[in-house]
C-alpha cells in the first residue's frame, strides 16, 4: 500500500474552477433534457461561452502560478478518491476546444435553432444536449487524474458522439454510426480491461501515484497494449480508421466539425496521458518507432485517398485521417535515447499545437463544406465552379484552414510542423522529416484541386438553393483565422504546455 | 477434491461451453438465449468469488436487461425482414484473431501475478465507518468515487437520448414502439397483476439494503424496470409518450439530486461530493432512492425503444 506521505496533492486555490468545468456541462445536459424545446439551445448558448471564460481563467491561473491546479473530489485523496488536475497541456487544449465549441454553437444556431412557439423537434433537442455532453466529456478527459474517471469520460464522449453521426436519420448515416459505435465500444472495452489490470497490479489508478510505481512487468505491458489499441481505435489511427470517413462525412456540418475537430482529440489526449505521464519510460525505441510508423502510414494513406475523392466532405474526412497521423510522430521524436524516457517538451509541444491547430482548421473546413453543400445542394468537387464568387467568405475560410493544414506560416500548422522538423534534426531521425514534408505536399495538392475548382467560373449562372446566413460564414472564418494566427503563440505563451509536467516532479521526488 | 471445487470446475466448463455455443449459433434468437444463460452462469461464478454485488449486477444487467434489449432487436429484425446476411469471412477472422490476442494477453497477465497482490480494500474498509455505510461497494460508489457514479448516470441519459434520436422526425414526442399484448384474462395479464407488487418490494429492499449489504440502486432499478415493462407489455398501463414532463423529470431526478447534494457539499462540507459529518448515510440513501427510480425508468424506456406512434389527441 502506498505510503501516506507520498500522497501528492491537495486542493489548490482556484481548484474549484476544475469542478465547475465538469458540473456546468452535466447540469446543462440534465436541465435541457427536462425543459426541452427552446431551452436546450438557450442553455447551451449561455453555458458554452461561460465554458470559454472558465477555460481561460484556468489557463491564466496555470500560466501565472506555474503549477498545476488540483481539486480533490469528495475530500478523499487518491488512491481512494479522485483528483482533478489541470496542467499546461490540459489548460491549453481546454481553451482551444472551448473556442471551437462556441463557434460550432453559433454556426449550428442556423440549422438547429428552434423558432418561437414551435414544438420541440428531434434533431435540435438531441444536438444541443449532445454538444454539451461532448464539452463536459472533453473537460473531464483534460482534467481527470484517474484512469477509471477517464474511462467514464470516454463513455460520455462515445455516447454523445455516436448519435451525432446519424442525426439526419438517413440509412447510410445509420450504418456509419453503427460502425463507429462498434469501433468505439471495442476501444472502450479494451481500455477498461487495461485499467482493471493496472489496478490489480498497483492498487491505484491515480496517474501521479501510478507513475511513481509503474514497472515493466507482463501485466503492465499487456494493460498498456490493450489500452493503446483501444484508444487508437477511437482516435481512428491507421489501420483502425475505417469508421471515420463515412461517419464524419455523413453527419450534419456542425456535427462533423465537432467530431473531426474535437472528439478524436479526446482519445489522442489519453494516449499522451498514458505514455507521457503514467509510463514515460515504458514505450522504448521499438514501440516509439511503431507508433511513428502507424502515424506515417496514416499521413500517406489518408492523403492519397483524399486526393481521389469526388465529394468534398469525404475529402475533408480523409484529410482528418492523414492529419491524425502527425500526432503520433511525436512518440519517436520525444523519446530521449539516453534515458529511454518520453520527454515532455519539444516534440510534445509540437504535437499539441498540431492537435489544436487541426481542431480549429478542420472545424472551419467542415463548416465551410456544409455551407457549400447547403448553397449548391451537393458537394461534388468537380461541380464547384463559381462557388467562390457566390460565397467568397466561406471559400476564404476553407482556404485559410487549408493553409494551416499544409503548414504555411504563420499558421498553427506551420509552427507544429516546424517544431516536429526541428525534433527530427535534433534526434537525427531524418525519415520522419521526409514524411512530414511529403504530407504537406499531398495536402497542398488536394487543397489546390478543391480551390482551383471553386474559383473556376461556372458554365451556367449559379443558382443557390438557399441564402447562407452571414454569421455562419463568420463562424467558419473566425475559426480559420484562429488556426492561422495560432502560429503566433511561438512569440508568447508557448511554454505553457510544459507547466506542471510530471517530469519536473519526478526529479523532485527522487 | 471437495464438492465445491468439482462444482467450480463444472461451472467453468459450462460457462465456456455456453459461451462458445452462443457464438456458434446460426440463429439470432438462440444466440441471445445462450447469452442470457451465459450471464446467469457468470453471476453464479461471481457468487463463488464472493463478489455478490457484481453477481447481482451481472444477473440484472448482463443477463436480464441486455438479454431483453437483444431479444427486442431480434424481434424487430424478424419484423423488418432485413437481410441477415452473415458477416464476411475476413471480418469474422479478424474478430477471432483479435479475441484470441486479447485472451492471450489476459492469460499472460493473470497467470503471472505479483507476489503480493496490492489492494485498496483494507483502506476502503478502514474509512468506511466515517460514512455510516456497511457495504464497501456502496462506499466506493457513493463516497470515494462518487464522481464516477454520478457521471455514469449521465451516460445512461445519453444512451436513452441516442435511442430516442433514432425516431422519425414526425414521431418525436410520441410513444415508444414497445409491442403490447393486451389480451384480457390471459396468463400474461395474470402474471402482470401478480408479480409487480412482489417486484416492487424486492426493488425497494435492494435499494435500501444496498447501504449495508450487497444490493443498491442499479440492481433495484433493474427490477423496477422489469416490473414496469411487464405491466406495459400486458397492456395494463399505457406506454407514456416521451414528451411527458413527469417522465423526463423522473429520468433526471436521480443524477440531478446527486449533483445538487454534491454541490451543497462544497458549502456544507469540505469539497464537491463530500457529505457533511453525520449526514452522510441519510444523504446517500436519498441519492440511492432517487437513482433507483431514475435508473428504473431509463432502463424501461431503453427497452421500450424509440418513439414510433404519435399520441392520439
Amino acid at each position: 500500500m502506498p505510503d501516506a506521505n507520498l500522497l501528492p496533492d491537495a486542493t489548490t486555490t482556484d481548484g474549484v474552477f476544475l469542478v465547475l468545468a465538469i458540473v456546468l456541462p452535466a447540469a446543462g445536459v440534465l436541465l435541457s433534457f427536462v425543459l426541452g424545446g427552446r431551452y436546450a439551445e438557450r442553455i447551451a448558448l449561455v453555458l458554452l461561452p461561460s465554458g470559454f471564460i472558465l477555460a481561460t481563467i484556468i489557463l491564466v491561473d496555470v500560466w501565472q502560478s506555474g503549477h498545476r491546479l488540483v481539486y480533490i473530489v469528495g475530500d478523499w485523496k487518491p488512491p481512494l478518491g479522485i483528483a482533478l488536475r489541470a496542467d499546461g497541456l490540459s489548460a491549453a487544449m481546454m481553451v482551444v476546444m472551448a473556442i471551437v465549441f462556441c463557434a460550432v454553437a453559433i454556426f449550428a444556431y442556423a440549422d438547429f435553432g428552434t423558432r418561437a412557439g414551435s414544438a420541440e423537434a428531434r434533431a435540435p433537442f438531441a444536438f444541443w444536449i449532445l454538444l454539451m455532453a461532448i464539452w463536459g466529456a472533453m473537460n473531464l478527459i483534460f482534467l481527470g487524474g484517474d484512469l477509471f474517471t477517464l474511462y467514464v469520460a470516454l463513455e460520455l464522449l462515445t455516447f454523445a458522439a455516436v448519435p451525432l453521426v446519424c442525426l439526419d436519420g438517413r440509412a447510410e448515416t445509420l450504418q456509419a454510426a453503427l460502425r463507429y459505435l462498434i469501433f468505439a465500444l471495442l476501444g472502450s472495452i479494451l481500455y477498461l480491461v487495461g485499467t482493471a489490470l493496472l489496478y490489480g497490479s498497483y492498487a491505484t489508478l491515480d496517474i501521479v501515484l501510478l507513475s511513481r510505481q509503474i514497472r515493466a512487468e507482463p501485466a503492465t505491458l499487456v494493460a498498456a497494449a490493450l489500452m493503446t489499441i483501444g484508444l487508437f481505435a477511437k482516435t481512428a489511427l491507421f489501420p483502425l480508421h475505417l469508421w471515420l470517413p463515412p461517419a464524419h462525412a455523413g453527419a450534419p456540418a456542425a456535427a462533423s466539425a465537432v467530431l473531426s475537430a474535437v472528439v478524436v482529440k479526446g482519445s489522442f489526449f489519453l494516449v499522451v496521458r498514458l505514455w507521457f505521464d503514467v509510463m514515460p519510460g515504458m514505450l522504448g525505441g521499438a514501440g516509439a518507432q511503431l507508433f511513428g510508423a502507424l502515424g506515417a502510414a496514416a499521413i500517406i494513406f489518408g492523403s492519397v485517398v483524399a486526393l481521389q475523392q469526388q465529394r468534398l466532405k469525404l475529402l475533408i474526412a480523409y484529410s482528418t485521417v492523414a492529419q491524425i497521423g502527425y500526432l503520433f510522430l511525436i512518440f519517436p521524436l520525444a523519446l530521449d535515447a539516453a534515458s529511454g524516457q518520453l520527454q515532455g517538451s519539444g516534440a510534445l509541444t509540437g504535437g499539441i499545437i498540431q492537435a489544436i491547430s487541426h481542431a480549429t482548421a478542420k472545424a472551419a473546413m467542415f463548416m465551410a463544406a456544409g455551407l457549400i453543400y447547403a448553397a449548391l445542394g451537393h458537394d461534388r468537387i468537380a461541380e464547384l465552379g463559381g462557388i467562390a464568387r457566390a460565397l467568397p467568405m466561406t471559400i476564404f475560410a476553407f482556404a485559410l484552414g487549408g493553409v494551416s493544414l499544409i503548414g504555411l506560416p504563420p499558421s498553427g500548422g506551420f509552427l507544429a510542423k516546424w517544431i516536429l522538423l526541428e525534433a527530427t534534426v535534433a534526434t537525427g531521425q531524418w525519415w520522419w522529416a521526409l514524411v512530414i514534408l511529403a504530407g504537406g505536399l499531398f495536402t497542398s495538392c488536394y487543397m489546390f484541386i478543391v480551390l482551383s475548382r471553386a474559383v473556376a467560373p461556372s458554365g451556367a449562372p449559379l443558382k443557390l438553393k438557399t441564402a447562407v446566413p452571414k454569421y455562419q460564414e463568420a463562424a467558419a472564418l473566425a475559426l480559420a483565422l484562429t488556426s492561422l494566427l495560432l502560429g503566433l503563440v511561438a512569440l508568447g505563451p508557448i511554454d505553457i504546455i510544459e507547466v506542471g509536467r510530471p517530469d519536473s516532479i519526478m526529479v523532485g521526488s527522487r | 477434491m471437495t464438492i465445491l471445487s468439482i462444482f467450480d470446475i463444472g461451472l467453468v466448463v459450462l460457462i465456456l461451453a455456453v459461451g462458445a455455443a452462443s457464438i456458434g449459433m446460426r440463429e439470432a434468437f438462440s444466440a441471445v438465449i445462450g447469452f442470457v444463460v451465459y450471464g446467469l452462469l457468470l453471476s453464479i461464478a461471481w457468487v463463488r468469488l464472493s463478489a455478490v454485488d457484481v453477481a447481482l449486477t451481472e444477473a440484472a444487467i448482463g443477463g436480464g436487461m441486455t438479454g431483453m434489449l437483444m431479444l427486442g432487436a431480434v424481434a424487430r429484425l424478424r419484423f423488418a425482414k432485413g437481410n441477415d446476411s452473415r458477416t464476411s469471412l475476413p471480418v469474422r477472422l479478424a474478430a477471432g484473431i483479435l479475441c484470441a490476442l486479447v485472451a492471450a494477453g489476459l492469460a499472460i497477465a493473470v497467470l503471472s501475478p505479483p507476489e503480493v497482490i496490492p489492494t485498496l480494500a483494507p483502506m476502503a474498509m478502514e474509512n468506511l465507518p466515517q460514512s455510516g455505510l456497511g457495504n464497501p461497494v456502496a462506499g466506493v460508489l457513493f463516497v470515494y468515487r462518487a464522481l464516477d457514479t454520478l457521471l455514469e448516470k449521465v451516460v445512461l441519459i445519453l444512451a436513452l437520448l441516442g435511442v430516442w434520436s433514432l425516431a422519425p422526425d414526425r414521431m418525436w414526442g410520441g410513444i415508444p414502439g414497445l409491442r403490447v399484448y393486451a389480451q384480457p384474462n390471459s396468463k400474461l395479464t395474470f402474471l402482470a397483476q401478480l408479480l409487480p407488487p412482489v417486484g416492487i418490494v424486492v426493488a425497494v429492499y435492494m435499494c435500501w439494503v444496498g447501504a449495508k449489504e450487497p444490493g443498491g440502486a442499479f440492481q433495484g432499478g433493474t427490477v423496477l424496470a422489469a416490473m414496469w415493462l411487464l405491466v406495459m407489455i400486458a397492456g395494463l398501463t399505457s406506454v407514456p409518450s416521451i414528451s411527458q414532463r413527469w417522465l423526463r423529470l423522473l429520468l433526471v431526478a436521480g443524477p440531478m439530486i446527486f449533483l445538487a447534494i454534491g454541490i451543497a457539499g462544497m458549502v456544507l462540507a469540505n469539497a464537491f461530493l463530500a457529505y457533511p459529518a453525520g449526514y452522510a448515510k441519510p444523504l446517500i440513501v436519498a441519492v440511492e432512492v432517487a437513482l433507483t427510480l431514475s435508473i428504473g425508468v431509463a432502463l424501461g424506456l431503453l427497452a421500450a425503444g424509440p418513439p414510433e406512434r404519435v399520441q392520439r389527441p
